[in-house]
């Protein structure tokens, strides 16, 4: 069974009617990534003897009407810590690391009786945007298995567009659940900054660090969205706003007459590949036929300082946040370190993969006495910017559109060398998340057969209307319901 | 050539709060190393921090203390550093946005009072405890994350002794708030300091030495006045003071360079993002002033004003807060302010001297000693039996029945006494005489004689009485 097309409401009625049982339905998820992980490599850690005995389990209890995701297999990014099951961060300084406590939203997905089919491949502690970064395999696109899936949630978005699961938990911290879902051609939101809690996700840059969903409509990521989202005591970042049941007005009767959206200059501009700016080109035009209002006199003329302001501020954050991996308490220990010094230096050298040293030293630097206010200062205030840039477009347009990447997914190795290539890709997400505000990639086209995603911002805690837009352009068209040809085909 | 001299120092003080500044793990001394930890303790991967608000009150009530200017908006930064101790390889502390700032406290050196101003107090989080020995170092996380206050005085102390009184008065008013033991045996009160020296006149300081961690007030003035001393004599030799941290040797009274400090250390200070700005707002300063208990000085002005004591009187009970409260206790329960005084000033204190411990370790209480002086002022014990009962109460007994038990009560029934009175004037017939002839001696034979009746239970005053009585009436 491919999950492509699977309706969560309609699965957990078949379930509760017994139509088909936790424990099939689990089954059906580990033979269909069998099917295709050989190929796409999607998972780190398979959760299998777990998944069928939770799955039976569940058939036993009986499947519980308020439980939306009793007995639904999904998948977990191998960043979100799960007690007893390996976390990885797809980092040789945690393959063997078993946590012992659950992340905020697994605990959430626990509650609700999900069953975790397994940990999803990524760059190296979310570092990367191809999955090349991971110290253990890249996970290959299923539209294109030369091609990247894109990163660094690159497993979750192989996973959900395999057809392997409806959704696979992300983290985005400058387009890491966008990107990939753009080149996968599946539904990715980042929420507002504060909206999900971060507590066990292993942090990155903790000020745009942020959970989310890939999955294969827009409908089910709102109803997953909305089961992870929340204040938590864990996370004082996370907000006490009221969390909407967002999926209650998705229906026949949503639409986007009179929405104003505005297409900021530089989001088509001619970094933009023709195919790709056809593709958004489209998706504009068919929103304007449904009645939205297209503003494209719009400028955010600081988008471009957004990708250096961004990996000094992001890799600042990181080179503090990864210092605790010092080979002390846990993870990877050089055994051939001998002194303190040796345990520190060996263990992170040998520990870390090449990616996450670059941007330890840049983070490093960035913050040094006599360099913090040239760069991580500047850097911050180019944030301030660039929120005020969002602030200005969105205080009379509901949303903000452009491509999600500025190009389809690319092949393996070819960028791999370029970091600063491999950076400038992220153009156009990295803004939102030195804004902290919601956007969501959603399946607009396709150029030369590899997928385009529409890039979809919103106003802060306005995940409404981002669900809105994305839905009505879902029902109207048929892109999120081409599949990528791949193994068993059918 | 003339020299002065500029002291400051670095004071870290541990909060009493139940729980750290940033893990809802207890703060318990003296458990098996790392019982009181958890994953935010051990900087396990995913976890974040949760801000005690107890420790911004406290921080807050410490400002207060301190006269001190309150930060309205504040946040929290990172200082990065390596370190087993240190799990998330960098400390969670203050230093864009003090907790408090431009804060003083007035000491008294020779009689002579001066303000020393205090530069900044900043709230973070102490470091576990690092044990090495021949083939193994270990690591306890239990004080990892303990609540901290560092207080940093402004570059006005000019002396070795001026850098221990203001030490005891930062001590003493950080202690009447109640939100530390401020014990520098225990480590809750722990003191760096700097020193440096300049030519009189110079608009320039000196090149200064550090010290860190001095663990007496007493070592501290010895340390500085040798590091004075050295500055000195290096520099009338011609030579030049290396910025260094150097060590006090407690043996030898002598301070000993550790490491030259070349430019200062790289901590990469930057915003903390997983705590957000904090507002403090103007209600919450004045709730917390409003719930501050009373200062030294408050409480030394209504002992003089409202109770009769004397200056010296009311500045040695209020040297500590366990005294002073104890003496409030005392005087609550009725007893008289002046005679509680002196038994704490005198017999208390010479007592904790004598065995070297705290007022809180004795079975002494206030009830007990209220009781004493009430068994004095209705004449139930003299004063030579208080200091029998005395020793009762020291051990936690209750003082009327103690001096019951030991036949310690004085004999004070006027019924009691008139037939021991007419008894020894019956048996002295010429002290009579002698009294009516004018020789006032004579009444101090017979009190002695009826004293001796008695083995001195009587009481003086109604025995006095009595017998003033019976011989006028002869």
């Amino acid at each position: 069974m491919k999950f492509n097309e699977t309706d969560l409401t309609q699965l957990h009625e078949d379930l509760q009617t017994k139509k088909i049982s936790a424990k099939e339905l689990t089954k059906a998820a580990f033979d269909r990534i069998k099917e295709t992980d050989d190929d796409v490599k999607a998972f780190i850690t398979l959760n299998e003897d777990e998944a069928l005995k939770r799955a039976e389990a569940i058939d036993n209890e009986g499947i519980a009407a308020d439980k939306l995701l009793a007995g639904v297999p999904l998948a977990v990014k191998d960043n979100i810590v799960t007690k007893g099951l390996k976390t990885t961060a797809a980092s040789k300084m945690l393959e063997n690391f078993t946590p012992i406590y659950d992340a905020t939203v697994i605990e959430k997905l626990n509650a609700q009786d999900f069953i975790n089919v397994g940990k999803t491949n990524l760059d190296e502690f979310a570092m990367g945007g191809s999955t090349e970064n991971s110290a253990f395999f890249t996970t290959h696109n299923p539209w294109d298995l030369t091609r990247v899936p894109g990163g660094s949630s690159g497993g979750s978005a192989a996973a959900v567009a395999a057809g392997d699961v409806i959704g696979a938990l992300g983290t985005d911290t400058g387009g890491s659940i966008r990107m990939p879902s753009s080149y996968n051609n599946v539904v990715g939101l980042k929420p507002t900054y504060g909206r999900v809690s971060r507590w066990g996700a292993i942090a990155f840059g903790s000020s745009f660090d942020q959970i989310g969903w890939i999955t294969n409509s827009v409908k089910n990521n709102a109803l997953l969205t909305e089961i992870i989202s929340g204040q938590d005591d864990h996370d004082m970042t996370s907000s006490d706003r009221q969390v909407p049941n967002w999926a209650a007005s998705l229906n026949e009767n949503t639409n986007v007459k009179g929405l104003r959206i505005a297409v900021p200059k530089e989001y088509l501009d001619e970094g933009i590949q023709p195919g790709v700016r056809a593709v958004i080109n489209n998706a504009l035009k068919h929103f304007e036929e449904l009645g939205a209002i297209i503003d494209t006199d719009v400028s955010m003329p600081h988008t471009k300082y957004g990708v250096p302001a961004y990996y000094i501020l992001a890799s600042s954050e990181a080179s503090s946040n990864l210092q605790r991996y010092d080979g002390i308490r846990y993870g990877f220990r050089a055994p051939d370190a001998k002194t303190l010094e040796e345990v520190y230096v060996k263990s992170r050298t040998q520990g870390f993969g090449d990616e996450v040293k670059r941007r330890i030293m840049l983070g490093t630097f960035s913050l040094s006495a006599g360099f913090y206010d040239a760069y991580f200062n500047k850097a911050a205030k180019i944030r301030t910017l660039i929120a005020q840039d969002f602030a200005n477009v969105l205080k009379d347009h509901d949303l903000i559109m452009g491509p999600t990447g500025a190009n389809p997914a690319f092949e393996i190795g070819s960028e791999i060398a370029d970091p600063k290539t491999m950076y400038m890709n992220d153009i156009l997400t990295v803004p939102v998340n030195m804004a902290g505000l919601p956007a969501m990639s959603l399946p607009a086209g396709f150029d030369n057969g590899l997928p385009v995603g529409l890039h979809i911002i919103g106003k802060a805690f306005d995940e409404q209307t981002i669900y809105n837009a994305g839905y009505v352009f879902e029902q109207t068209t048929d892109f999120h319901k081409q599949m990528p040809k791949l193994g068993g085909q059918d | 050539m003339n020299f002065e001299t500029t002291i400051g120092l670095e004071v870290h003080v541990e909060l009493k709060t139940h729980s750290k500044i940033y893990s809802p793990t207890p703060v318990e001394f003296g458990d098996e190393p790392n019982a009181n930890t958890n994953v935010i303790d051990w900087a396990y991967p995913g976890t974040l921090p949760t801000l005690n608000k107890g420790v911004v009150r406290d921080g807050i009530m410490a400002g207060l203390a301190l006269h001190a200017q309150i930060s309205k908006h504040m946040h929290f930064d990172r200082k990065n550093y390596f370190y087993p101790d240190n799990p998330k390889a960098y400390q969670v502390t203050q230093s864009e946005t003090p907790i408090a700032h431009d804060g003083w406290i007035e000491i008294e050196v020779n009689g002579k009072k001066k303000k020393i101003g205090i530069k900044e107090m900043h709230i973070e989080e102490d470091a576990g405890k690092n044990t090495h020995t021949s083939n193994y170092s270990y690591v306890d996380l239990n004080r990892q994350g303990t609540p901290l206050i560092e207080i940093v005085s402004k570059p006005d102390i000019a002396s070795p002794e001026e850098a221990v009184a203001y030490l005891e008065a930062l001590r003493q008013r950080i202690q009447f708030t109640g939100i530390s033991d401020v014990k520098m045996e225990e480590g809750s009160m722990r003191v760096d300091t700097n020193i440096s020296i300049r030519p009189i006149g110079s608009d320039k300081y000196g090149t200064k030495t550090e010290m860190k961690n001095i663990n007496s007030f007493n070592f501290v003035k010895k340390a500085l006045n040798f590091e004075q001393q050295r500055h000195e004599k290096v520099i009338m030799a011609g030579g030049t003071i290396a910025q260094e941290t150097r060590r006090f040797d407690e043996a030898t009274g002598e301070t000993i360079s550790m490491r030259t400090k070349e430019g200062s250390d790289d901590y990469r200070y930057f915003p903390e993002p997983d705590i957000p700005p904090l507002e403090v707002s103007d209600e919450w300063i004045q709730e917390i002033e409003d719930a501050m208990p009373e200062m030294p000085g408050e409480r030394r002005a209504r002992y003089t004003n409202d109770l009769g004591l004397s200056e010296y009187d009311a500045m040695v009970l209020t040297q500590t807060k366990e005294m002073s409260d104890f003496f409030e206790a005392t005087i609550a329960l009725g007893a008289d302010p002046k005679k509680a005084a002196n038994y704490l000033m005198n017999d208390v204190n010479s007592y904790l001297n004598d065995k070297q411990v705290d007022l809180q370790d004795t079975k002494l209480t206030p009830a007990n000693l209220a009781g004493m002086i009430k068994l004095i002022d209705d004449g139930t014990i003299s004063s030579k039996m208080a200091k029998k009962v005395f020793k009762g109460i020291l051990d936690g007994q209750e003082p009327a029945a103690y001096a019951e038990k030991n036949g310690l009560v004085q004999l004070s029934d006027p019924a009691k006494l008139q037939p021991i009175v007419d008894e020894v004037l019956a048996n002295n017939q010429q002290s009579i005489e002698d009294y009516k002839n004018g020789k006032d001696r004579a009444v101090g034979f017979l009190v002695g004689q009826i004293m001796k009746q008695t083995r001195g239970k009587a009481n003086p005053g109604v025995v006095n009485k009595l017998l003033m009585k019976a011989l006028n009436e002869k």
